[in-house]
């Protein structure tokens, strides 16, 4: 097949995922939207109040910038690892296995559809915040390439996931030992100047921190870590994710016998 | 040219079950091929192969001269596969399962639409295409399948146990279908259990059997291989009790109907002549049994029986 039917594949692939976010979008798009409501409401408004400024802002303007990358980093994950590994449970993951798409088709097919719900439900946790605080974009560019670059890598982390999961249970650990930790601990409600020093070090091994940070820049002009070092770190993770998974579908593991 | 050929083709699973043991085999282009064999003789796990859904441990196998190999995506492109175990995205429109196909092969969207619109035409699902596939019945996933299959116009069609679960009325359409695109040109590799099937549609046969193929001919062939048939005859007038044909072993006598086990060699029309020079004219006949299923219960009781020798004398050795 040329790179024409290639990139039909693609688009075939991007087209499914997307229709299967809209079809369940009561699953997709309005859970989190609730969720991050209730921490504008929560941490935001009610506690919020009594912090005061953070980082030089009111303190719910600068969560909101750590709520929408939460967000998207959750939904592109779970957007991957489940209708990956749905498809590989049902069999319909045969029909693509069969048909002539190289490996990379297959995999940026399915990232193109965590790309997808992440922004959606960043876009709406977005709109969410203008009722509570007042958004700012200071670097356009930057905000918009972490926001894609960490749905990009996160979609990747849940096809992996995807990969080796064997049951539904598997489909969860992930998120909920490690995503989870790893996002609360990742800058989202705090500046890490809180932190004591040892701490603070700690969570420069979060790559996570980076993301938050590097979008935080984008959004308020404010960042714990420096911009250059997040690009430098989120574009070596989607390396390195983008490899494993092309090796791991070129040579069949976890969805062939 | 040749649609398939097999060489020395091996699987040994992870857990250390060998599935095939170097198979062989060829089919030619425009052929309906039965691959039979019993339960886990390595039917599917051969057309898993082939689909590139299992990964072989050695051995070749081209498509259309097409090497999995080398050229994995032009042998996919040539293969059509409806797996036997339903497969189908259950929560997608009818619809969408073989329009989705269309695109993983590469077609744009209108031959797509064109092409979606055709074969659910013509397995009958048409008016049913906005359902989801979920609600549709054994038979209708079944043609869905087919549907899915065909989108791309498949030089090779593989088909594994296509009928298992649906109605005599729906089996019998679908072998229609089989037949007619057959004609048209596709190539057809069919298993089932449904050894009637086999012996309806497919002009060779191979059969395989613990992960090796003791039988690859032309159907004919390996039905000659047979040394006795047994025929049921109607009978216009009754027979009287104790009835006897010499040269011929009668198995059961009632009134109107005799059972006749005619041997390799043995002629019809001299059992037919031996009635009529009783007077007895044969109103219809048919075969007691499939025949193709006579032979292959044969292999596998002739299987049974040489292991069960083997394992014999391991324990006389020991």
């Amino acid at each position: 097949m040329n790179l024409r039917g290639q990139l039909t594949a693609l688009g075939t692939i991007a087209r499914k995922e997307t229709l299967r976010i809209v079809r369940i979008w009561v699953q997709t798009i309005v859970p989190p939207v609730i969720t991050m409501t209730l921490y504008f409401v929560i941490f935001g408004n009610l506690i919020g109040r009594r912090i005061g400024d953070m980082g030089g802002f009111e303190y719910m303007q600068y969560m909101a910038p750590g709520l929408i990358m939460m967000s998207v980093i959750s939904n592109s994950y779970g957007n991957v690892v489940s209708s990956f590994f749905a498809a590989k449970f049902q069999g319909h993951l045969q029909e693509m296995i069969v048909a002539p798409m190289q490996s990379w088709v297959i995999i940026l097919g399915h990232v193109a559809g965590g790309v997808v719900r992440g922004l959606a439900v960043g876009t709406v946790v977005t709109i969410v915040a203008l009722f509570f605080t007042k958004v700012e974009v200071q670097h356009p560019l930057i905000a918009i390439s972490m926001l894609v670059l960490t749905a990009v890598v996160f979609s990747l982390g849940g096809m992996i996931n995807a990969i080796f999961a064997r049951k539904f249970d598997d489909v969860s650990i992930i998120p909920t030992f490690v995503l989870g930790p790893l996002t609360y601990l990742g800058g989202v409600f705090y500046t890490t100047a809180l932190l004591p020093e040892f701490w603070a070090d700690v969570s420069r091994f979060n790559p996570i921190l980076y993301m938050v940070n590097g979008f935080r820049y984008g959004m308020l002009g404010v960042s714990d870590i420096d911009v250059g070092v997040a690009y430098a770190i989120i574009l070596s993770f989607l390396v390195i994710a983008f490899a494993a998974c092309y090796y791991m579908i070129s040579r069949g593991i976890g969805i062939r016998d | 040219m040749q649609a398939l050929e097999i060489n020395n083709l091996t699987k040994t699973y992870r857990n250390g079950f060998t599935a095939l043991r170097g198979i062989d085999l060829n089919v030619a282009e425009g052929d309906f091929f039965a691959l039979l064999g019993p339960n886990g003789a390595g039917k599917t796990t051969a057309i898993g192969i082939i689909t590139s859904l299992v990964n072989k441990t050695s051995g070749t196998v081209k498509v259309f001269g097409h090497d999995i190999d080398t050229e994995l995506e032009a042998a996919k492109s040539c293969i059509g596969v409806v797996p036997q175990e339903i497969n189908l995205n259950q929560y997608d429109t009818a619809y969408n399962c073989v329009y989705n196909q269309a695109g993983f092969y590469g077609l744009g969207a209108a031959r797509a639409r064109e092409r979606t619109e055709a074969v659910l035409r013509e397995l009958q699902l048409y008016d049913r295409r906005s359902d989801i596939a979920r609600n549709f019945s054994g038979g209708m996933k079944r043609r869905l399948m087919i549907a899915r299959a065909l989108v791309h116009e498949p030089r090779l069609l593989m088909l594994d146990e296509p009928t298992a679960g649906v109605d005599i009325e729906i089996r019998r359409s679908m072998w229609e279908f089989l037949r007619r695109i057959n004609e048209q040109g596709t190539t057809i590799i069919l298993t089932t259990h449904y050894l009637e099937e086999a012996e309806n549609l497919c002009r060779h046969v191979g059969i395989i059997d613990a992960g090796r193929i003791v039988e690859n001919d032309r159907m004919s062939n390996v039905l000659r291989k047979l040394h006795q048939e047994v025929f049921v005859l109607s009978l216009s007038e009754p027979v009287p009790t104790g009835f006897t044909l010499p040269d011929f072993n009668l198995l059961a006598v009632n009134e109107h109907e005799v059972e006749v086990e005619v041997h390799k060699g043995q002629d019809l029309n001299d059992l037919f002549a031996a009635l009529g020079a009783r007077g007895i004219r044969v109103a219809s006949m048919r075969n007691k049994s499939n025949r193709l299923e006579e032979l292959f219960m044969r292999l596998v009781e002739r299987r049974d029986r040489e292991r069960a020798e083997a394992t014999a004398e391991a324990e006389v050795r020991v």
